[in-house]
């Protein structure tokens, strides 16, 4: 039985469709993002987090949206999408444009989230622009053609006199600190995730999943493909580019070059590390991918080659069948089960 | 008009690069309907096995471009062997971050092994320009678009008359089909990546040749424009992928010289969306039906 077959079958089984796990595994995820932050922001506001440890919050926050919202693209619609980082960019230069302009008229707490909404709103419409072709093509042509997006935004921004041209943007007027920003960072990684936790488990997201596993058949039991597909592209690109605007008041100046292809490519390593449609597991690599090679700066030469390696062996693993059933065995979830069970038996045995 | 002309030839020349790129790209696309996201990279391993043979073993020219082809084939098995034919049931993205994830690793054992500066390429040989009237065609060019038609007709005639050009068309039309009339798909997929990579080797050579520095990244632009190209003539057509490889390479020429510099990348890969859009099939493509 293909894996495919074996999606259909468990779809069938109503593993799917079943809300009440999924609810309880929702909250643990939000429960794992609300922990995390919380001991975060008490060393980071009682100073004992290490300047290390706070100058890379910010990073860690935006890469957690932008997986979580690449994985929408990717783990639920199954399209890839290597221009991740051309809508960030996008957001990021339209969003900080608008603080630095406004940078007199109000106070961050108003300028910030305005910011925000302006770098998402414009990065959605660049997502809309790119949903667009993706509704004529899929698999490798899609692929070529956000990467080929990624890119002209990128050569386009560099060359503009607005965004600073190959210098860069001078956000110094915005820049703020880790301690400012980092509200604002764990608000918006929180509606990140509800929002993405929500889609996924509504109607429309299953009608998305349904577009992947068989576009004709989910066609043919009329789901609009047209309307989610650019759905998914537009709120993929709308949090890609908040967070973008967010990286950008966290630095002094931005470069259009940065927001390449690479970053694309790294972007998608930590949605498939954390498991492709997995939220929870977007955010726990975002978190290990961004502090692992920080943590290990001695190989800082090896980390692309280490990601690469990684990318493989993901997929070759996720493929195998041997795997499959293994990473079945072993999971927490069984485990548990299992635990359970034997509890069970021992209750049993005594009476 | 002899500066137009003199653009169009230079164009001539980026355009017969891609074109040599993009023969090897449409062969495994067309046959292993996967995007072979790591061709590209195996053009600069291909070039960075010349310069080892020439520069540190002192060796001839032949036999380093022998050399490099060699490398390259067996590399490009290899990759087939273990990345790719474990995912031959996959979905058609996994395969796809499979290819990436190729790519990347070759960038960077190459930047480890090789270092991040560039390395010049050795003159392995050299040709005379050719004056036609006021217009200059440099000899590299004109070798690069000879060699590159030779090679289409070559890969033509293959693919139409030998037996296992057969059941490669066999193999690239309905993988289990072909496998019930007895070919052997997994040996034929192979066979398929060898000579893709081994036209990647003489694409590195000819790169090497117009373009001398060679670096760890160097194959990754010119794959993706070369991918470009070959989805521009249309994809699995081997003339398309000459035709699709030269007008990409005259249309980034004219955008240099008549646009900008800085604007000629997104020219490129805007034509790149423009043609996916409108014409998926590209110039010289088929089309084929979808199926449930």
């Amino acid at each position: 039985m293909g894996r495919k077959e074996k999606e259909h079958a468990d779809t069938a089984r109503g593993k799917r469709l079943d809300t009440r796990p999924q609810f309880s595994k929702n909250l643990l995820t939000i429960a794992m993002v609300a922990a995390i932050y919380g001991l975060v922001s008490y060393l980071v506001y009682s100073g004992n987090a290490s300047r290390q440890l706070s100058n890379m919050l910010i990073s860690i926050s935006v890469y957690v949206i932008l997986a979580v919202s690449l994985n929408l693209v990717v783990g639920l619609l199954g399209e890839l999408s290597l221009g991740h980082a051309g809508f960030m960019s996008v957001g990021l230069f339209s969003g900080c444009l608008f603080s630095i302009a406004t940078a007199d008229m109000m106070p961050l707490t108003l300028r910030l989230p305005l910011a925000m909404l302006v770098g998402g709103l414009v990065a959605a419409i660049f997502g809309l622009l790119i949903g667009l072709p993706a509704l004529r093509l899929k698999g490798d042509y899609l692929a070529i053609v956000t990467l080929a997006c990624g890119e002209i935004i990128k050569n386009v921004i560099t060359n503009l006199d607005i965004t600073g041209g190959a210098l860069g943007l001078d956000t110094g007027t915005i820049y703020s600190n880790t301690k400012t920003l980092l509200p604002f960072a764990i608000i918006l990684v929180f509606i990140t995730t509800i929002a993405m936790m929500n889609l996924k488990n509504s109607k429309h997201g299953r009608a998305i999943m349904a577009i992947r596993d068989n576009r004709i058949a989910a066609e043919s039991t009329g789901i609009n493909i047209t309307y989610f597909k650019l759905t998914v592209f537009i709120i993929s690109a709308f949090f890609a580019g908040a967070a973008g605007v967010l990286y950008g008041h966290s630095f002094a100046n931005v470069k259009a070059a940065t927001f390449d292809y690479n970053m694309s490519i790294e972007i998608l390593v930590i949605v498939v590390l954390g498991g492709m449609g997995s939220v929870r597991g977007s955010i726990i690599a975002a978190i290990l991918l961004q502090v692992l090679p920080e943590a290990l700066r001695e190989f800082s030469d090896y980390r692309m080659l280490a990601y690469s390696v990684l990318l493989i062996v993901i997929m070759l693993l996720n493929a195998s069948p041997k795997f499959a059933e293994l990473k079945g065995r072993w999971s927490i979830g069984n485990l548990i089960r299992h635990l359970r069970k034997n509890k069970a038996q021992e209750v049993a045995n005594h009476e | 008009m002899i500066h137009f002309v003199q653009t169009l030839i230079s164009g001539l020349s980026l355009g017969s690069i891609y074109a040599l790129i993009a023969l090897g790209y449409t062969m495994v696309y067309g046959i292993a309907k996967m995007l072979n996201f790591a061709h590209g990279d195996i053009i600069m391993v291909g070039a960075y096995a010349v310069i080892v043979v020439v520069f540190q073993l002192a060796m001839p020219a032949y036999i380093a471009i022998l050399v490099s082809i060699l490398v390259c084939a067996v590399l490009g098995v290899t990759i087939e062997r273990l990345a790719y034919k474990p995912l031959r049931q996959s979905p058609p993205l996994t395969v796809l971050i499979t290819a990436i994830g190729v790519s990347y690793l070759l960038q960077n054992v190459a930047l480890l092994v090789f270092g991040s500066e560039q390395k010049a390429f050795p003159q392995i040989f050299s040709f005379p320009a050719v004056n036609i009237g006021q217009v200059s065609i440099d000899g590299i060019t004109l070798a690069t678009l000879i060699v590159t038609a030779v090679i289409m007709v070559l890969l033509t005639l293959f693919i139409n008359n030998t037996k296992l050009g057969k059941a490669m068309r066999a193999v690239s039309e309905d993988k289990e089909a072909a496998g019930l009339m007895g070919i052997s798909t997994n040996r034929t997929i192979t066979i398929t990546f060898a000579i893709g990579s081994a036209l990647a080797a003489i694409a590195s050579i000819f790169y090497g040749a117009t373009y001398v520095y060679i670096k760890p990244t160097t194959g990754s632009m010119p794959g993706i424009k070369a991918f470009t190209a070959a989805v521009f003539g249309g994809i699995g057509s081997i003339p398309g992928a000459m035709l699709g490889g030269i007008l990409l390479g005259v249309i980034e020429q004219l955008s240099k010289t008549y646009v900008s510099t800085l604007w000629s990348d997104a020219i490129v890969f805007g034509v790149l969306v423009i043609v996916l859009v409108v014409k998926p099939t590209g110039l010289l493509g088929k089309q084929i039906n979808e199926k449930v």
